[in-house]
This record gives C-alpha cells, structure tokens and sequence, in this order.
C-alpha cells in the first residue's frame, strides 16, 4: 500500500486527481481507485498541482467528464489523456 | 474503537443538554448593537452577538428573522439572555419565545429611556445571569443529547476525497446512538440534488427537497448576470481543483455519508421529528448557513475544509477537518483535525471517523476550538429580500 500519486474515486470516473504536491512532467503516476482498490498508472502531461485533475484518456469537445462515477461537466476543449483538465477545458452543465 | 457513551454537558431547564454555556447579549435590531456591546463589555462572562438587520423587514423575511433570533436565545449552549431592541413589542416576542424554554430571560428597549441608562439596567442583569451561570457545572450526558450541524467550506477536490467522507463516516457510526444530524447548502447540491433527492427515507421528504432546490435554482437563475462561474465555484475552490458546482455538489454531498434525511426544515427551523438526519434549507455562505443551524438548536458543527475557511459562531462551536496536507501544514491554528493523511493512505477513512468523534468530543467536553481560541464569533442572519 503504498503512497499514490494521484486517487480515482469510481472505476466509470475519466479523471483521477493529483495527491501529491505537484506532479512533474512526464511523471509516471500510480493512480489507486478508492472504488475497487485497483491501481492503474497515468502519465503527467504537465506540472499538475495537488488536488487537481489528470485526465485518464483522450476526451473529444462535448464529452461528458464523470467523477465519483457522476456527471460533473462537459469538456469544451479537446483533452488528451495525462493533461490537466480543469475551469479551461471543462465547463458545467448547469447554470 | 469503542464510542463512549456520553460527554460533560450543561444540562438544561427544558431537558436538552449544552456543549457551552453563554451568556448572551442579543440585539432585535442593528441599531441596538452598541447598546449590547456596552454591555457585553461592562459584564465579563457575557458576549454580545451584533448584526445588520431587524427593521422594516417583512413577511417570510421577517419571520426568518424572528425565528434566528428566537432560536439562538433557545440553544441549550445559552444559559441565559439578555435581549435589547430599540422599541418593546419585537423584543417582547423574542423574549416570550426564549422564556418557554425555562431560561432565564430579560428584556430592555431602548426608546423613552436611552442607550445609557438601558445600559445600565441591563448591565445589573447581565451581571446577575453571568454570576448565576458561572455557578452551572458540567454533567454526564447520553450521546443523544449531541445535536450535530455539519457544513464545508473554502472547499477542494481533498474535501471529497476525504473530510467530508469522514464526516459521513462519523454520520454513519453515531446515528445509532440516537443523535440529531444537519446538513444544508440547498446551492452547494446542484449538480447532485436528484442523488441527493433518492436519500430522502420517506416520499415526502424526497418531494419537500426537490421543491426546496428547485426553489432556490429558479431563484438563481433569476438573479443572476452571468453564469455564477465568479460565485460557484469560488476562487478558492478553483485554485484548489474544483472545475464545476457538479462536482463541488457530489463532494458536498459525501458528509451524509450513507444515510437518509428523514425530514426538510426551513431555515433556521428547529427539527420536529425526533432523532436522525435532517436537510436545511440554506444559504452556502459559511456564516450564515452555520447561525441559522444554531438557531434551529443545534449543539455543536463539524466544518471540513480544503483550502483552509477560518469561520467560528459564537455559540455553536465549530470544529473544523482538513485532509489538505498545505492547509494542515500552512493553516496549522485554525484545524482542529487533520486527516491529510487519508491521502497518503497512512490512514482509512474509518480511523479518520474515529479521530474526528474523538476531537469532537473533546470539544463538547469542554475543549475550545481553533476557532473559540482565536475568536472567531461569526453571527450572521440571512435576509431574503429587500426591507420596506
């Protein structure tokens, strides 16, 4: 059990989120999905701050992002897996 | 590990327990608030709780005033209180309404005597209450007599990671034991509310929910210029990680835990239905959703945090979580618990519960919060609309 760098709350979720202080880029990141206890490994695209999101595959404009395995918002921008995908590439539904 | 079974409360005239014993100075009305202040100051072992409002309002807003007011008086963490408006009726029916519960309580309007000499008659009360309080010990209390509100704030992607699961984690153990739960932030659920709707343990309280979001949706909509995007999310939970009010919702929504709310209050209502989960109807500012959960009797607020909000009330202790590590690290005075490392995987959600029970007890024994300790009395009433 060891320390992740990035948590996935639900398998169905395509973005896990940074728990470390920063990730560097390029870095191979061990991603523990809290669901299913599986691990799966992603890497950094960029400099991503703790607490913020990493794509986990490609995702097309009008994708649907899911987090604890629910809809949270549609990708505006094209993301491809390992970017950070945050306010500029993600917008909500609601509102 | 084994939940103790009670803590050292202040058992009061109406049979509900407090976590603190106040004395409070209560203002009907913001021009009274120098009035109580002088007071506040002339007798140690009072506080004076000063606000905006209490003129020419109306209608429900007016009822929501009188209902904050009352209900903070009622908290069993007051012992007593010492009401001022500037003119006798309004501060007759607060004083009326704090009376039924037993407490002691007295009135004094300011109109045809003056902020000096009202000062003055009320300062002679004030002092009797305080001394008469002061003398008030701690008892042994079963854990039922613990009302507990619960709200998150400066909120991040660690809040649903982590503290606020280990709020729901807390929710979860204790319900058995028979105590009152709160939660609220009617806004802070959008993206989430028809999840949260599917919680609710009766038909009713599913259907009263989504009549109360849909009401404060529309009347966002209505009111707003743009897309709230400067509002919800805020600053800080965006530099914190949070995109969407989705995904802030689903965060939120994780301090309930698995349970199911068995009934929907009005803001600052106290709950009827004996004990379990309740939702209120809130605004999601900090202070004004945690007064109007100690007007409706609440005891003692479980508040995580991400990016490290510093809000206190000045009755209702506030204990606050975080399971950012900076925020642990950065803002070490102002967290009262730190679960940070959930993250790191150095500790399970169920360790995180118990450590939060057991510093919440702590706290409900006696202990002052961060919050307590550097003087946080964050007392702020919500207003509906406009005054006449």
């Amino acid at each position: 059990m060891s320390q992740p760098d990035l948590i996935i709350h639900d398998e169905k979720d395509n973005v896990g989120v940074v728990v470390i202080e920063t990730t560097k880029k390029g870095q191979n990141c061990n991603a523990w999905i809290m669901e299913n206890d599986k691990t799966v490994d992603v890497s950094s695209t960029n400099e991503v701050p703790l607490g913020h999101k990493i794509a986990l595959k490609d995702l097309k404009v009008g994708d649907t992002i899911f987090k604890y395995g629910h809809d949270i918002g549609k990708v505006v921008k094209e993301i491809k897996k390992g970017e950070h995908v945050h306010v500029h590439n993600v917008k909500t539904k609601k509102w | 590990m084994e939940i103790p079974k009670s803590f050292l409360g202040y058992k009061r005239e109406n049979g509900r327990a407090g976590t603190r014993n106040h004395v409070i100075i209560l203002p009907v009305d913001d021009i009274s608030n120098a009035c109580a202040e002088a007071v506040a100051n002339n007798i140690k072992g009072t506080i004076a709780l000063p606000h905006s409002y209490g003129r020419l309002q109306f209608g429900a807003d007016l009822e929501l005033h009188f209902r904050t007011m009352i209900g903070t008086g009622k908290n069993p963490n007051v012992a007593a209180v010492i009401v001022i408006g500037i003119e006798p009726k309004w501060t007759k029916r607060i004083v009326d309404e704090i009376a039924k519960t037993g407490k002691p309580v007295e009135g004094f309007h300011i109109e045809r005597t003056g902020d000096i000499g009202t000062i003055m008659k009320a300062s002679k009360k004030a002092q009797e209450f305080s001394q008469w309080a002061s003398e008030k010990q701690r008892e042994e209390c079963p854990l039922s007599d613990l009302w507990i509100s619960v709200k998150c704030g400066e909120s991040d992607t660690t809040s649903g990671l982590a503290s606020n699961p280990t709020v729901g984690n807390l929710m979860e153990k204790l319900e058995p034991f028979g105590v009152h739960l709160c939660f609220g932030e009617t806004s802070e659920l959008t993206g989430a509310e028809k999840i949260c709707a599917t919680r609710g343990a009766t038909k009713e309280a599913s259907e009263k929910f989504m009549k109360t979001w849909n009401a404060y949706n529309d009347f966002i909509l209505k009111e707003a210029t743009d897309d709230l995007s400067e509002s919800q999310p805020t600053a800080g939970n965006i530099a914190g990680g949070l995109t969407t009010i989705e995904e802030k919702a689903f965060g939120n929504f994780q301090k309930i835990g698995n349970l199911k709310f068995i009934d929907v209050l009005e803001p600052a209502e106290e709950p009827k239905k004996g004990k379990g989960l309740y939702f209120m109807d809130t605004s999601s500012a900090a202070a004004e959703c945690v007064t109007l959960q100690a007007a409706g009797g609440f005891n003692i607020h479980l508040f995580p945090t991400g990016q490290g909000n510093i809000i206190g009330n000045p009755i209702e202790p506030v204990v606050k979580l975080t399971a950012n590590p900076l925020t642990a690290k950065l803002m070490k005075e102002h967290v009262d618990c730190d679960v940070s490392k959930i993250l790191s995987r150095e500790m399970n959600l169920s360790q995180a519960g118990d450590e939060l029970i057991k510093t919440m007890l702590r706290v409900a024994n006696g202990r002052l919060t961060c919050a307590e300790a550097l003087g946080h009395r964050e007392f702020v009433m919500t207003k509906l609309y406009r005054s006449a």
